[in-house]
């Protein structure tokens, strides 16, 4: 059950007239099915204000999203939250902390009216990893790494088709990094996920992702193989440059 | 040998109300050379940077030998710290976003340490910092002084930090995670600034991080700690051949460029690291 994901000249502009602002001038690129597409680019080039439209948690934009063909804004809510789910960059922040695991887990099933709901909590939990004793804890009694293990759970439990992963592993060390990334490798191997990730990190890219999407100012400046990073094969100067800087960073010497 | 600038032996630190030490006889000197500090979050690594400027009130800090200089640090009291801190030991710190101060003009900022630690007018320290930011590469230093760290980028703003710290001349700046919080692109043109300043002026440094790309190309030597213990010191270009399988675990954890996509290894982590070597 993997689905595609199209954005045609998605656009967000501020204001009207003269005084209009546009932030986001025109983003177009494609995901195939079962693909993992990642967004790279500084701080501030937009790369995750494209997830947050794609999500419509930002509804304000002009142009089309397509999953798997659907316009995602004539979609209805409920269907929607089926289709596709976020995780957020900090485990720390996106957790309600008054909230055992168990509330953040069955909140979701109580909305979409869905049965078996300690049956499907049992298994969330389980398949990222974590024993189902923990849905009985809360936030503060979680490490980093586990946290975002129950924001990735959270994700999985309405069984969407697309995954959008905000810098899903920035907050964290190697180590637990590490724990993240297979987790999320095995869960696409095992269900045909399509990922939609932001992130800083290329060799995050390499491991992770097909394709990726090297943004700037809120333009796409050039989409890339994951083949283009070892030899640098980007033709934009500020693609060259971030895959350069990248690739001195880890190997300088 | 040259003498060195700062010797650690068995530094212990208990936060107040804490049931276990944070840092646990921890001890290594350092010359007039760039050494990192590295570890997870929790390993205690900014506490020994923190503990050294002694900017932990209500931690209880025991050690062998805490010797700066001519100074034991211990025993310092807190007027004489003053004197100290930002004149002959200083910290750069993570975001610049958050650590300098929103509501002023970054010159004056910089020009402050100047003005505290030197009897000099304003006009000197004024001259001072603008040389300074020049030194760091801001490229239009007279515009970037009248300006509020809002009004700056994060790259810049670090930038501005390094000129702040290193503008009195001490002899060891500690700067934690100094780079973290900015892009690739942007990481790479701070730490070479950095890194030619401290060379140049042969200030010892002490670069506290998780990034084990960074230690490797912009430190001489590397403690490797782990809850509270260093479990192993290495030259930075040995790293690769690490003995300890904590340090050999965190490099296999990291992804690489090229690498192969099988599962990254993830670390098995051993009761024994824990224990304090005899």
């Amino acid at each position: 059950m993997s689905v595609s994901v199209e954005t045609r000249d998605v656009s967000i502009t501020f204001g009207t007239g003269p005084a209009a602002v546009r932030v986001l001038p025109s983003v177009s690129f494609s995901v195939s099915p079962g693909e993992c597409f990642a967004l790279v680019g500084e701080s501030g080039s937009g790369k995750s204000t494209v997830l947050r439209c794609i999500s419509m948690l930002t509804d304000i934009w002009a142009g089309d999203i397509l999953i798997d063909g659907k316009p995602v804004r004539e979609m209805p809510l409920i269907e929607r939250c089926r289709t596709l789910q976020m995780v957020f960059q900090d485990p720390y922040g996106s957790l309600h902390p008054r909230q055992s695991v168990r509330t953040v887990l069955s909140e979701p099933l109580v909305i979409h009216r869905l049965g078996d709901r300690e049956e499907r909590m049992r298994k969330a939990i389980t398949d990222v990893g974590l024993p189902v004793s923990f849905l009985d804890r809360f936030p503060h009694q979680l490490s980093g790494g586990q946290r975002q293990r129950v924001a990735i759970a959270r994700a999985l439990i309405l069984e969407p088709s697309l995954l959008l992963l905000d810098e899903p592993t920035s907050a964290l060390d190697v180590s637990v990094q590490a724990e993240i990334l297979n987790l999320l490798q095995r869960l696409r191997e095992e269900r045909g996920f399509t990922y939609i990730m932001v992130t800083h990190d290329l060799a995050v890219v390499d491991h992770m992702c097909d394709r990726f999407a090297v943004m700037l100012g809120g333009e796409i400046t050039e989409v890339l193989p994951r083949e283009a990073i070892p030899a640098n094969g980007a033709t934009h100067p500020y693609a060259r440059e971030l895959i350069g800087a990248s690739l001195e960073y880890e190997s300088a010497h | 040998m040259e003498k060195p600038i700062l010797e650690v032996d068995n530094l212990r630190i208990r936060y107040g109300g804490a049931s276990v030490e944070a840092v646990r006889g921890v001890s290594f000197t350092l010359g007039r050379e760039r050494l990192g500090i590295v570890g997870e979050s929790g390993s205690g690594k900014s506490t020994v940077g923190r503990a050294l400027l002694r900017l932990l009130p209500g931690a209880t800090i025991t050690a062998d030998t805490l010797r700066f200089g001519e100074l034991e640090l211990l025993t310092l009291s807190e007027k004489a710290m003053l004197k100290v801190r930002g004149r002959r030991m200083s910290m750069i710190l993570q975001d610049p976003k958050f650590s300098l101060n929103p509501i002023r003009r970054v010159g004056d900022q910089v020009g402050e340490t100047y003005l505290r630690h030197f009897r000099c007018s304003k006009a000197e320290a004024r001259d001072k910092a603008l040389a300074m930011l020049e030194a760091v590469k801001i490229r239009d230093p007279e515009r970037v002084y009248d300006q509020y760290p809002h009004e700056i980028s994060g790259g810049m703003g670090q930038r501005v930090m390094i000129a702040m710290m290193l503008l009195a001349d001490p002899d060891l700046v500690i700067a934690d995670e100094p780079t973290s919080a900015l892009d690739v692109t942007v990481r790479l043109q701070v730490l070479n600034i950095l890194d030619s300043l401290v060379r140049d002026r042969g200030i010892g440094l002490i670069m506290i991080s998780h990034d084990l790309n960074l230690v490797r190309n912009f430190c001489d030597r590397v403690l490797i700690m782990y809850a509270g213990r260093v479990v192993e010191t290495l030259a930075a270009r040995d790293l690769d051949r690490a003995q300890h399988p904590y340090t050999r675990g965190l490099l296999a954890a990291q992804p690489r460029i090229g690498g192969a996509r099988a599962p990254l290894a993830v670390l098995d982590r051993q009761p024994e690291w824990l224990e304090e070597k005899a």
